[in-house]
């Protein structure tokens, strides 16, 4: 019954969607109203963008530059969805207990409360040589990379949370290796829950600072006052690299959150 | 500073909940008061936004200070609908808060920090919807929106709450899904994402504006508002979510995300589309409103079955979702519908808040969940009584109250259209919240005071100095869904203003 | 049927593409019972939108949207020189040249935003899977029938 509903549902969809397909422009049309407008509005987007970007904004990576400049107000609250998913299982996973649980195991109780355990390093890794040894030489190498991208995100590919996701995999990497007490003794549980919370602050406090030079908010040229470096251009390319470190943080942290979490059920201990 | 309202208001409960997530987790005495700061002023920006738009006119804000050309940043835009919306948001999550406010030796879910995060961000997520003028950052906001409720839906105590939640997600996640193909298709259509310049580009080109492309787009943008405000064949999950959460979320979210979702609705259609849709596609629009008196007779009957309390509440929402998009879908020449949608938003908001907040301090004060637990309940609890009463009164549509007056402008728009299944169901649905609520009232005045319930078996654990802080914000609840109604004259002004404007733009393309 | 064919599928393939994946994802999301495989099907769903928005953004001909300095450059100088605006035809970029940048931006967001739901929604797998030792919907709704309200 539900198979059948769910059949009659697809199709109907499906129907829907394709229906308009043949008004659609042909795929890879470089004159198509997404790539270069259609009359009677502004100039596209994104054709401004291509042409702009550099001039606005040095930044040779037209991608990053949308993403952190001109669309930065989407791209905040992108990284208040990450906070906020990193939140929600935490509030999901460990404030949320039955109750018979609750009464039965006294240590339930602190993290029944949300509070947080702070267990330290309990030394499982030092019965996996091989792999620990591999670790110990991936996971510099891994967070090397990982700040490599963040950094490069302005002339290549990169940026914040491509960044951010190769920095929260060397901490996984630990946690899979030495077990998570050990990935642990390294980013405390409260220390991850306030790094990323601390990520967006970064973020909305940069696009806040324009406000106190009479600008609009996530305005970067009005930096140019502060930084005494190159003018509004070069002001708004250092804005998007200090955005793109608050996103990193964020997305580093809840990255490790969500797998130090879910890969316990919330209780921090033993698992994998 | 005053040249930044319309970005503060979503700002500040940012700003707060990142606070309250850094330092709330060491000291969870600091929670509260920051999420009130923070909550505050919002409050105190959206009223300066309202008078902005009462005084001056919409006002246009561009983030990012990219202004031209127009489309490449992101614009904000207050009219008189959406500031006034700003400021019922702010007041509702004000009330609600106050309610949830940490009592001294509670261990509940929702007094934990996690729950202040939660609580902010959904008010980040509210006010950037009503706010932004950009389709695609409607979607993230959304998101946002949908995230946190699922997070304040599953930390409520029952075990079916999960469960609720988990439903809530899925159901939530394929509606934002809809929303954002409908936006794909509507940029693959103009290439631009910034509601004035698709406004301007479909007025522009009356054969991109009558492609299929674009009739796609509009269907399914509005398969996931629906999904999201909960209309009657996409209701499933609203009942369960809002009913098995804890009190302090169910107040914020039960009176503010479904109505959001409308506003988008309406926002999407007028902002965008233009009402043109409505007014050249009659059979289109009947359809509509024949599946929105669908909603208002569902709910109707859903509720009329419900024992519980809450679950009851919820049913009357899906049925009050149904008069709005009915109202908004009316075509009437005169606007009055749309007028009275707008309208209800807000009062639908400040009269469902009153009563989820009265049932909260009938179920947290005495135990009462269920219709018969209320017998003889409200010889012992008067102010809680009085201000469920104003709001079950306005719900019923009684003259001084906000209810009647929604209702008013409906049914003028909806006899100028002459939509007469709309008024059957408008005037059937007030008689079964007429028997509803006096059900209520009559068990609650007239009923017996049970024995067993005068010797506290638990029932009232926390009677005494602080039910004074759950009681307070009811009151508060219950004297604006009065003034909201006795002073309808200067709000219909407002919103006849953006209405009468968007009228312009309509026979501008004609 | 070959005209219909070589007119409504080979021009807009990628649209095919992404509505045939799309509706198998949504299938599993409402069709399936088990918990997981809906939350797979919800995945592919998604995932099935990026497809659509990145297909728009593609030009023939086009590289990625990395305006290389020295080009960049060019354009600093033909702005200082008072060359007109952006746009004017002697222009030293040629926006033919990169692909659509928007839709990359957009379907990140979109991305974030899935995996952020993925995680919510798993977090409540296990949750349901402690309190009713099950993920198979049926089994889950006949055990909330028979419970009663343990508020």
């Amino acid at each position: 019954m539900q198979k059948l509903f769910a059949t009659i549902a697809v199709i109907i969809t499906g129907a829907i969607l394709l229906n308009a397909v043949e008004d659609f422009p042909r795929f890879g049309d470089p004159h198509s109203p997404p790539n270069s407008g259609v009359s009677g509005g502004s100039v596209s987007s994104s054709v401004h963008y291509l042409q702009n970007t550099y001039l606005d904004t040095r930044v040779p990576n037209v991608v990053t530059a949308v993403l952190a400049d001109y669309r930065g107000y989407d791209t905040l609250f992108e990284t208040a969805v990450i906070l906020t998913a990193g939140i929600a299982v935490f509030a999901i996973l460990r404030v949320v207990r039955r109750k018979d649980e609750e009464e039965s195991t006294g240590s339930e109780e602190k993290a029944c409360s949300g509070e947080f355990s702070t267990s330290d390093s309990d030394g499982e890794g030092r019965h996996r040589v091989v792999v620990g040894t591999a670790c110990r030489v991936v996971v510099p190498l891994a967070q090397l990379f990982g700040f490599y991208i963040i950094a490069h995100g302005h002339p290549s590919p990169g940026g914040g949370f491509q960044g951010g996701v190769v920095l929260g995999t060397s901490f996984i990497l630990l946690a899979l290796a030495g077990g998570l007490g050990s990935a642990l003794g390294r980013l405390r549980e409260d220390m991850y829950l306030r790094l990323a919370c601390l990520g967006v602050f970064i973020y909305a406090g940069i696009g806040l600072l324009s406000l106190f030079f009479r600008r609009n908010f996530l305005d970067y040229g009005a930096l140019s006052g502060l930084l005494q470096t190159g003018g509004e251009e070069m002001a708004r390319s250092h804005g998007i690299f200090g955005v793109e470190l608050g996103v990193a943080m964020t997305v580093t942290s809840v990255m490790f959150a969500l797998f130090a979490n879910l890969s316990t059920r919330g209780e921090l201990k033993g698992g994998l | 500073m005053s040249e930044h309202l319309p970005v503060i208001v979503v700002l500040a409960p940012l700003f707060g909940a990142v606070i309250v997530g850094f330092f709330g987790t060491r000291d969870r005495h600091l929670c509260f008061p920051i999420a009130l700061t923070a909550l505050a002023l919002s409050f105190v920006c959206s009223i300066g936004v309202v008078h902005h738009v009462a005084t001056v006119g919409a006002w246009d804000y561009f983030v990012g200070g990219w202004e031209s050309p127009h489309g490449v940043g992101i614009q904000l835009r207050a009219d008189g609908v959406n500031s006034l919306l700003l400021l019922a948001i702010a007041v509702v999550a004000l009330l609600a808060l106050v309610y949830s406010i940490r009592q001294d030796g509670e261990k509940d879910a929702e007094k934990s920090p996690f729950f202040y995060v939660l609580f902010l961000l959904l008010c980040v997520g509210l006010f950037g919807i009503t706010i932004t003028g950009d389709a695609f950052n409607v979607y993230v906001l959304i998101e946002i929106t949908a995230l946190t409720s699922y997070g304040l839906v599953a930390i409520g105590s029952s075990r079916r709450s999960r469960v609720a939640a988990f439903q809530y997600l899925v159901i939530g996640t394929v509606g934002a899904s809809f929303y954002l193909i409908g936006v794909g298709y509507l940029y693959l259509a103009v290439g631009s994402l910034n509601m004035a310049d698709i406004r301007t580009i479909l007025a522009a080109n009356p054969e991109i504006a009558n492609s299929r492309i674009i009739g796609t787009a509009l269907v399914f943008i509005l398969l996931g508002v629906w999904t999201k405000m909960g209309l009657f064949p996409l209701h499933g999950w609203l009942p369960n979510a809002y009913s098995y959460c804890p009190s302090g979320s169910a107040n914020l979210m039960a009176p503010l995300v479904t109505k959001v979702s409308v506003y988008v609705m309406i926002r999407i259609l007028f902002g965008v589309f233009g009402l043109g849709v409505i007014t050249e596609n009659p059979g289109w629009s009947d359809l509509v409103v024949l599946i929105a008196v669908g909603s208002i007779v569902a709910g109707s009957v859903m509720a009329l079955t419900q024992r519980e309390i809450k679950k009851m509440l919820c049913c009357l929402i899906v049925a009050e979702v149904g008069y709005m998009v009915g109202g908004t879908w009316l075509g009437d020449a005169g606007r009055w519908g749309l007028t009275g949608s707008m309208y209800h938003i807000l009062a639908d908001a400040m009269m469902t808040s009153c009563l989820f907040l009265a049932a909260g301090v009938f179920a947290k004060q005495f135990g009462a969940t269920r219709l018969e637990h209320l017998s003889g309940l409200f010889r012992r609890s008067p102010w809680a009584a009085g201000a469920f009463t104003l709001g079950g009164l306005a719900m019923i549509g009684v003259p001084p109250m906000c209810g009647f007056f929604s209702k008013f402008y409906l049914i003028r728009g909806a006899i100028d259209s002459g939509h007469w299944l709309y008024i059957v169901a408008l005037l059937g649905s007030s008689l079964v919240n007429a028997i509803l609520f006096f059900r209520i009232f009559e068990i609650a005045y007239f009923g017996e005071v049970p024995e067993s319930s005068e010797s506290s078996e638990g029932g009232c654990p926390t009677r005494g100095r602080h039910a004074a802080w759950r009681t307070a914000p009811l009151l508060v609840a219950a004297a604006l869904t009065l003034l909201l109604g006795i002073f309808n004259r200067p709000v219909i002004d407002l919103i006849r203003g953006t209405v009468v404007e968007n009228i312009d733009i309509v026979s501008m393309q004609e | 049927m070959m005209e219909w064919i070589k007119t409504t599928i080979v021009p807009h393939f990628n649209f095919w593409i992404y509505v045939v994946i799309m509706m198998l994802g949504l299938w599993a999301a409402i069709g399936k019972n088990n918990l997981i495989k809906k939350l797979i099907g919800l995945s592919i769903f998604q995932t099935a939108i990026l497809l659509l928005y990145v297909s728009m953004g593609v030009k023939e001909g086009a590289s990625i949207p990395i305006v290389d300095e020295t080009m960049g450059e060019a354009a600093v100088d033909f702005m200082a020189q008072g060359g007109g605006a952006a746009g004017a035809t002697a222009f030293p970029i040629n926006p033919d040249l990169f692909a659509n940048p928007l839709p990359h931006v957009l379907m990140l967001t979109a991305i974030v935003v899935g995996v952020a739901t993925l995680g919510v929604a798993l977090a409540l797998c296990q949750v349901i899977f402690r309190d009713f030792g099950t993920l198979e919907e049926p089994e889950i709704l006949n055990q909330i029938q028979t419970i009663q309200d343990d508020v």
